[in-house]
């Protein structure tokens, strides 16, 4: 009896997920489509690549924070990371190294910033939310002693273009190309493999998925460190994309990307979401800001429309699993119970 | 047959007592161990930089730490029932400067602080419903409340600015005054952190947030009031991010739309230090407030000591996670000890 009804509000619920991260897509199609027909100057091919390169960020880190999430987990230090990245780019540009050397030694250190969280998590047992609250001011920290108040603008110009410009004249951004090739890969690595499998076991229950024998620790360490990686190639990016290494690049960078992948429909509690919902969610939010800046919205009017997005996001889709909920348990107690049956 | 079974039923009484006091010594520790800290830290200091405890000097910590512990009071209750609040730096900012712009209108410096005290229970009291009735992560209800407070804020107050001249003088003394070194502002905030300290120690409402905290679904079942209880705290929390949004228009007599912002997590970093925990049902708002003292310190200490202030967020955030592994590293030295205890015990009466 009790099962049944677990079943059906479990498949009730999954529904409702389901329902919701198409219907993030559609609205971004729709969003789309309004905007190309409606607003002045948005469908240009240069407003379009600016759209695309200034969400690109968000983007990037969206990916494995939507794995990471996926498994019960966060990472508030994304944005510091990537600060701290950039920073330390800038300074050791300073000291005359080759951009080619300064970038791979840039992303080892995203892995370590990564390893820091992971291993605070996994091997101490402490929640992440914690950690990364820490070490996000740990690292725009460092991020500071490092840099100063000085800003690295005198990157190669190749590099520059790479980061700001755009394929001829289509609305293509040069930065997008690996962008695509890493969603693929992230796409593919979630909803295909047995790691997406077992990030969802983790999710969903870590109890059981460490009796099912996949190994958690592990598991939640390596996407720790992917985070710490991509949030590092970000850092690079941002900086080559602005043509400006600052150390405070990217503050605040993590709450939009929160906020994107929970409108995307991934569940905070783990074990639920796409990545297709994800992206939806990032760049639904990236087009909004776009319009409302072409459209004369201002700034703060803007941070508006991200949080009752935000909140809407969240309120809808668990009120409508609770009235549905409530009108199940209405019809079970409708059918009549049988006594329990005497146990002492 | 009697005989035996009273020592085995007094057996289990006499081991929750004990692991309750070793449980209780610890939590106390937790606290005097911040204190402990502080002193140190703050004694180093003095003997470093002789200028560091004058008369002024003490009358800076104090009233540096006033603003954070106020909000650090009332997140600790918040983080106390399993949830929290990262919407207070955006309330505090709009309630400075509706306090402010109230002020400027000619309005009486008392109402201007209820006023402000208001404002901030009324968001307290929308993110409790949002959490308690939509039953949504705190965090993701709180991050966007953050963002629609800190909006509102910033279209009203524009490029507005509220200057300490354009404020009632007796205000501005208030924020700046004080009985020798103790400023009225931390004895304000004292007696707010004693009186919810006292409340949440004493009361059954109080005690329940603990409770609740500790493991929501018993508490519902052991007829704890849920939703209202979860409502009572956010509107706590927010009545004195409001308050605090009073007291730094008083301190520091400069509003603008980018007041408080960031604050949240600073005020976060201040709970998890002094121990309140973020799985709920343990710490006390006086951790919270040492916490809140000794985060602000440190921004006094560096400067005093020679150090570049460009350390103070490196420092606050390894500090944060330091506090957290610490804790944790001791809870479960604690849980070895107990069961190595209970062990002890059951075969000791298997004897």
């Amino acid at each position: 009896m009790t099962d049944t009804t677990t079943k059906a509000t479990a498949r009730r619920g999954l529904g409702g997920a389901v329902r919701w991260d198409t219907a993030v897509g559609a609205l971004f199609v729709v969003l789309l489509l309004c905007s190309f027909s409606f607003v002045d100057n948005f469908g240009n091919a240069l407003n379009v690549s600016f759209l695309i390169g200034n969400t690109l960020p968000i983007a990037l880190i969206a990916l494995p924070m939507t794995l990471l999430v996926v498994s019960g987990e966060v990472d508030l230090s994304v944005g510091s990371t990537a600060g701290l990245s950039g920073a330390v780019m800038g300074a050791l540009w300073n000291e005359g190294m080759s951009i080619e050397t300064i970038i791979p030694l840039c992303l080892l250190l995203g892995v370590v910033c990564g390893l820091i969280n992971g291993l605070l998590v996994t091997r101490l047992g402490l929640p992440s939310l914690a950690v990364t609250i820490g070490t996000m001011a740990a690292y725009r920290g460092i991020a500071q002693i490092i840099l100063g108040s000085d800003s690295v603008t005198d990157f190669p110009s190749q590099y520059l273009d790479f980061g700001a410009g755009r394929i001829g004249d289509t609305f293509i951004p040069y930065a997008a190309l690996p962008f695509l090739v890493l969603l693929a890969i992230a796409v593919v690595v979630l909803h295909a493999t047995p790691v997406g499998r077992s990030l969802f076991a983790i999710g969903a229950s870590e109890e059981a998925a460490r009796f099912a024998g996949i190994r958690v620790k592990r598991l939640k360490l390596s996407m720790f460190v992917t985070t710490g990686l991509l949030s590092a190639l970000t850092g690079v990016f941002w900086a080559l994309h602005y043509a400006s290494a600052r150390y405070d690049n990217a503050t605040g960078l993590e709450l939009s990307v929160i906020a994107a992948v929970l409108l995307g429909g991934i569940d905070f509690d783990g074990g639920k979401g796409t990545l297709g919902g994800a992206i939806a969610g990032v760049f639904l939010l990236g087009t909004l800001q776009n319009v409302m800046s072409l459209l004369n919205v201002s700034a703060q009017s803007q941070i508006v429309v991200t949080g009752v997005l935000l909140v809407v996001s969240v309120l809808a889709p668990r009120v409508g699993r609770q009235i549905a909920q409530s009108r199940a348990r209405r019809k079970a107690t409708a059918v009549p119970l049988r006594p329990p049956a005497a146990t002492s | 047959m009697t005989t035996t079974a009273e020592p085995v039923r007094s057996a289990p009484a006499s081991r929750a007592a004990g692991a309750r006091t070793l449980i209780d010594k610890m939590f106390k520790a937790r606290e005097l161990a911040v204190l402990a800290v502080l002193v140190v830290m703050l004694g180093t200091t003095q003997i470093y930089n002789g200028e560091f405890l004058s008369e002024q000097g003490i009358k800076d910590l104090l009233l540096n730490a006033t603003i954070l512990a106020l909000v650090a009071t009332g997140q600790a209750v918040v983080v106390i029932t399993r949830n929290v609040d990262l919407s207070v730096g955006s309330v505090l900012g709009i309630s400075a400067f509706a306090a402010g712009n109230y002020l400027n209108g000619g309005g009486s410096p008392l109402l201007a602080v209820l006023l402000a005290v208001a404002l901030g229970a009324l968001f307290g009291l929308l993110n409790g419903a949002l959490v308690s009735l939509g039953k949504v992560p705190a965090l993701v209800v709180t991050l966007g409340t953050l963002y629609i407070i800190r909006g509102i804020d910033s279209i009203w107050v524009g490029s507005r600015q509220i200057t300490a001249d354009a404020l009632p003088e007796g205000f501005v003394g208030f924020g700046h005054d004080g009985i020798w070194a103790v400023p009225y502002l931390a004895l304000l905030a004292l007696v707010v952190l004693l009186a919810v300290g006292y409340y949440l120690r004493s009361y059954r409402s109080g005690r329940d947030l603990y409770a609740l905290g500790s493991s929501p679904e018993a508490a519902r079942l052991a007829g704890v009031p849920v939703r209202g209880r979860i409502m009572t705290a956010y509107v706590l929390c927010g009545a004195l991010a409001g308050l605090a949004g009073a007291l730094y228009l008083a301190r520091f007599g400069n509003v603008d739309s980018a007041t408080g912002n960031g604050y949240e997590l600073t005020v976060v970093s201040a709970v998890v230090v002094g121990g309140v925990a973020f799985t709920g049902g343990s710490g006390s708002v006086y951790g919270a407030a040492l916490g809140a003292v000794l985060l602000t310190s440190i921004n006094s200490v560096l400067p005093a000591i020679g150090v570049s202030s460009v350390w103070v967020t490196a420092i606050n955030g390894i500090l944060l996670l330091l506090a957290i592994a610490v804790d944790r590293i001791l809870a479960l030295r604690v849980a070895a000890v107990l069961r190595k205890k209970a062990a002890q015990m059951r075969s000791a009466r298997h004897d």
